[in-house]
């Protein structure tokens, strides 16, 4: 299954995987809109970690025995069987964050402005590739098969 | 109107070559007639011959053929030529009035060779010798042009159509084993004798077909040996090629067509390592030999004639066999038009040379 | 002290309608121009520390920036201009030579933008290059005075050492100090793949790149930095530098601060301390001195490799060229007074050099009036823009041609001129560890790649026009080349006529 690996040795930590993730997810899709105006706003579901000499983006791996799915009370997390996509079901999810507490890469975010739901990364299957990694600068970001 | 020379004049043109492998003779009413035939693709500005073995009574002595604007400039040609050769015998070269011809300049002839001691104090062979005496009369004697100067051959040429030339010339009268012939279509009106092809230089003579592209940086290349592109030819950059490939380098034939018309590098790239290496230095030392643009040419000398075609085939070039000789023109006609049942006739590829040797000479 | 008689240079512009605040300008500005100000939750920026590379306008996700030049001005003044007065306020502030990065700026006549190109029409067809071969290969090196070849026609005359290009364009010097790693990085593999040479500059060679060797030239600069018999054999070809373009008659110069571990390495000299290259070579005070090194080179290396010489357009560069000609040089490498550099004082950089344009004609006319011209290859740089520029080049009798600033505005630089600062946001200029990360070689490789190979269909396409398939029938053709709009001692010294002539 095809997923999104960072290279620290590139990556620069600007952060405008960030900015897509957010914009992609927005209701406008409009990057200005997304980041000014749109309530509730749009979160990234990636992480830039940031140092002196290492910068990387982290984002769900969409783990073969996804601990979060294993946690969640009410089933919103679920695994797709066919394609392998880790995904939030927004209608079911009751904010509980068990998930972001069981998930080991920490790749969780909570979304409190959208109602309190649980946010993570969906390899933008609403635009086809995933944003971050079309729009990395410096092509730190892979969007690869490699198992 | 700026001539040859002051200008750099494009043409294109008809060629025709006739060679007898066994040093047979023939009059000038073939190439003539051949020529005749191509007469569309000529326009009256220009037409000459050249033809080899004309002069066995002097078969030792270099025939040198000049034009004179005036008498002023004979005298002082001559007065250098009295000074560096010894005059076996000189004379007007015969001619017949000739409808369409006319404004001809003096045209004179003379059977010299180099004065002995000028040779010796040179320290130079009598070729080079000689070679420079005619780059300096075309380059600083006003008003004279030696248009030929090679042993037991000459050219014939001026304004006009090439069979009017011929006639004027009365080229009937002479025989050669070699005879080569052109016509010329100049996008300009120079009007100069001097001008028409074939140019020669010693025993080479050269008729072309074509304009090079790659002229200016052949001529830059040439003029490093020695050579005055006075007349700013194609035809007399590609003889100065040949000279200093063929007599300065001493190269063979094959040699000079690999440097001029060498192959493309991805026909290299299939030959032996042996010949990758052989055509990698030819390309390296060679480079500003290459003729670039569309040309046909017909090279004659005292054993034989070349005839080769640009490497992209851009102009015609046909050949043909039948006994003892050979025939190459511009059109299959024109060599049917005085051998209609040759025994073989083909067009040779881009950049593949037509060589005709007479047994017996180099 | 607080009064401040100069200003600042440019203007940082931001649309506050369009900026998202996502901090991107200021993560990326090695100057620390931007920064989101929490008591307004606004981006501010000091504009006093912009240098105007546009690192900040590139990455801005909504296009919010522009930077311009601060057009604050003087009184207008066709003498005392506006940069004339500021550099003398900074030299009565700082006491120091004024420094520059890469090539001249002043409006000096460009003369490729005054020559023009044949095409072929009716009496002689153009050739298209998409059905026809097209050949760019050259070969540099020296050449024979002819060949010989016995009775079956096999070739007798042993070669000297030649060196093939597929275009004729090579990367220019560069040294691994003045550029970074990576850069260094994308430029081999570039040259690599390109089958053409990159040259390593004075800087040496880090081991890591001896596997580029078959397509890069070594440089002998006169500060010997890196120089080893290992180094010698490393690369395709060797180059004694004499002079560059930017900067001719003095030595190069890389701050202590760019010194860090891999450049002592490769240049064999302390951490942190100045690499400060001699003006001359200090064994080479003559021609015969020159005749020289060129052969300890070539015994060296065996012979198996040619020696080229580098040198600036100067007033007598014919002369010098005859001699380095005469000296066993294979190549001459001629730098115009355009040419870039990564530190050079502003005076020598503006003022000395000539042309490259003129420089070329001048050395070929005069190697061809001493008969020597197929002896030798002729390289030229100091600004070769683009292909049109590389036929013009070889049309005045150039073998090819070098590229430096074309190759690194390619992967990204802006010409902000401030190389010697080090902290070249682009990662191109510089040492600094988070500053080179940002050149991904990957990138700049197929930026390079991308550039040439355009570069080649130009060419070939131009080549076509001009109905030669070969491009080594365009070398020293000037008939291919008219001026226009230059006086006729120029159109004297390029050896052209006039368009209509």
């Amino acid at each position: 299954m095809k997923k999104v690996y960072a290279d620290e040795k590139w990556c620069l930590g600007c952060g405008l995987c960030n900015v897509y993730c957010r914009t992609c997810h927005s209701e406008t899709n409009d990057i200005v809109k997304a980041h000014n105006f749109e309530e509730p706003r749009p979160k990234s579901r990636l992480h830039v970690e940031t140092g002196e000499k290492v910068n990387f983006a982290l984002q769900c791996r969409h783990c073969d025995d996804p601990k979060c799915v294993t946690a969640c009370i009410t089933g919103a997390m679920q695994k797709d069987p066919d394609i392998g996509l880790v995904t939030n079901d927004t209608d079911r999810c009751v904010g509980c964050w068990t998930c972001v507490l069981a998930c080991p890469f920490g790749a969780i975010v909570r979304d409190e402005d959208a109602g309190k739901v649980a946010a993570k990364c969906d390899l933008c299957v609403k635009s086809g590739e995933p944003e971050c990694v079309k729009h990395c600068p410096n092509n730190a970001l892979k969007f690869e098969d490699r198992e | 109107m700026k001539k040859e020379g002051e200008i750099r004049i494009p043409s294109g043109c008809a060629i025709s070559g006739i060679l007898n492998k066994n040093g047979e003779r023939i009059n000038g009413e073939d190439i003539i007639t051949s020529i005749e035939l191509m007469r569309d693709r000529s326009n009256g500005l220009g037409g000459g011959f050249a033809a080899y073995g004309i002069y066995p009574q002097y078969e030792d002595l270099y025939a040198l053929h000049i034009f004179y604007d005036d008498l002023v400039s004979k005298a002082s040609t001559e007065d250098f030529l009295n000074r560096h050769f010894e005059i076996e015998t000189a004379g007007k070269i015969p001619t017949r009035k000739k409808k369409g011809i006319d404004g001809e300049p003096l045209i004179w002839r003379y059977f010299v060779l180099p004065r002995r001691f000028k040779l010796h104090e040179s320290e130079l062979k009598e070729s080079e010798y000689v070679a420079r005496c005619v780059f300096r009369i075309n380059g600083h004697y006003e008003g004279a042009y030696v248009f030929s100067s090679g042993k037991n051959m000459g050219a014939f040429k001026g304004v006009g159509y090439p069979e009017d030339i011929g006639r004027f010339f009365m080229l009937e009268t002479y025989e050669a084993y070699l005879w080569t012939s052109h016509g010329r279509f100049p996008t300009n009106t120079p009007g100069w004798w001097g001008g028409a092809h074939p140019f020669t230089l010693l025993n080479w003579s050269v008729v072309h077909n074509g304009e090079i592209s790659s002229y200016d940086a052949n001529r830059r290349f040439v003029e490093m040996y020695g050579y005055d592109c006075t007349l700013q030819t194609d035809t007399e950059v590609i003889t100065y090629i040949f000279d200093l490939l063929l007599r300065k380098h001493k190269l063979g034939l094959k040699q000079a067509v690999e440097i001029m018309a060498t192959p493309f590098w991805r026909e290299i790239a299939l030959m032996s390592e042996e010949d990758q290496k052989k055509f990698e230095a030819i390309r390296a030392v060679y480079s500003s030999a290459l003729i670039n643009g569309p040309f046909s040419i017909i090279l004659g000398f005292e054993g034989g004639m070349l005839a080769l075609n640009d490497r992209i085939k851009l102009r015609p070039l046909v050949a043909a066999e039948k006994g003892d000789t050979l025939y190459v023109a511009s059109e299959e006609a024109a060599i049917r038009v005085i051998c209609s049942e040759p025994e073989r006739v083909w067009s040779p590829r881009g950049g593949e040379p037509i060589i005709g040797l007479v047994e017996g000479r180099r | 002290m607080s009064l401040q008689l100069g200003w600042p240079d440019y203007m940082v512009i931001r649309d506050e309608n369009r900026c998202i605040k996502c901090e991107v300008c200021a993560k990326q500005c090695a100057n620390e121009v931007h920064k989101l100000d929490s008591d307004y939750d606004k981006m501010m920026a000091d504009e006093s520390k912009c240098v105007n590379c546009h690192r900040c306008v590139a990455l801005c996700p909504t296009r919010a920036l522009k930077i311009k030049v601060n057009d604050l001005e003087f009184k207008p003044n066709a003498n005392w201009t506006g940069s004339a007065i500021k550099e003398i306020y900074k030299q009565a502030s700082s006491g120091g030579v004024l420094l520059s990065g890469m090539g001249n700026t002043k409006p000096y006549p460009v003369y490729w933008d005054k020559m023009l190109i044949n095409a072929s029409q009716v009496t002689n067809p153009s050739i298209d290059p998409l059905r026809e071969p097209m050949e760019t290969s050259v070969l540099l090196g020296r050449k024979p005075e002819k060949l010989e070849f016995d009775k079956d026609g096999k070739l007798k005359t042993k070669m000297p050492p030649q060196v093939k290009l597929d275009v004729p364009v090579m990367f220019s010097a560069m040294s691994f100090g003045s550029i970074s790693k990576n850069a260094h990085e994308a430029l081999a593999r570039a040259a690599t793949d390109l089958n053409i040479m990159y040259n390593t500059g004075e800087g040496g060679l880090a081991k890591e790149f001896y596997q580029y060797g078959p397509n890069t030239i070594v440089q002998i600069a006169s500060g010997r930095f890196g120089v080893h018999p290992e180094y010698l054999n490393a690369g395709a070809m060797l180059e004694i530098k004499i002079g560059q373009g930017a900067k001719p008659g003095i030595g190069g110069h890389l701050p202590g601060e760019k010194v860090g571990e891999a450049v002592s390495k490769a240049r064999m000299i302390p951490r942190g301390s100045d690499a400060i290259s001699p003006a001359p070579h200090h064994d080479i005070y003559s021609i015969e001195d020159l005749r020289q090194l060129i052969y300890s080179l070539k015994e060296a290396t065996n012979y198996t490799k040619p020696v080229s010489v580098k040198i600036a357009a100067v007033h007598n560069s014919p002369a010098i060229a005859s001699g380095i000609a005469r000296a066993g040089a294979d190549i001459i490498a001629i730098d115009g007074f355009r040419g870039g550099t990564g530190a050079a004082p502003s005076r020598v950089r503006d003022n000395v050099g000539i042309p490259i344009e003129l420089a070329l004609a001048a050395v070929d006319q005069r190697l061809r009036e001493e008969s020597i011209r197929n002896d030798v290859s002729l390289v030229v740089g100091g600004s070769i823009r683009n292909s049109a520029d590389i036929v013009k080049a070889i049309a005045l009798g150039a073998d090819a041609c070098y590229i430096a600033s074309s190759a690194l505005i390619a992967v990204g630089c802006h010409m902000c001129q401030n190389c010697y600062t080090g902290k070249c946001n682009w990662g191109i200029a510089t040492q600094r560890d988070d500053l080179v990360k940002r050149l991904n070689p990957d990138i700049a490789y197929e930026r390079l790649m991308n550039l040439i190979t355009a570069w080649k269909h130009e060419i070939e396409e131009l080549l076509g026009g001009m109905g030669i398939n070969a491009i080594e029938s365009l070398r020293g053709n000037r008939l291919m080349l008219r001026g226009i709009g230059l006086n006729q001692k120029e159109l004297d010294i390029l050896g052209i006529q006039h368009a209509g002539e």
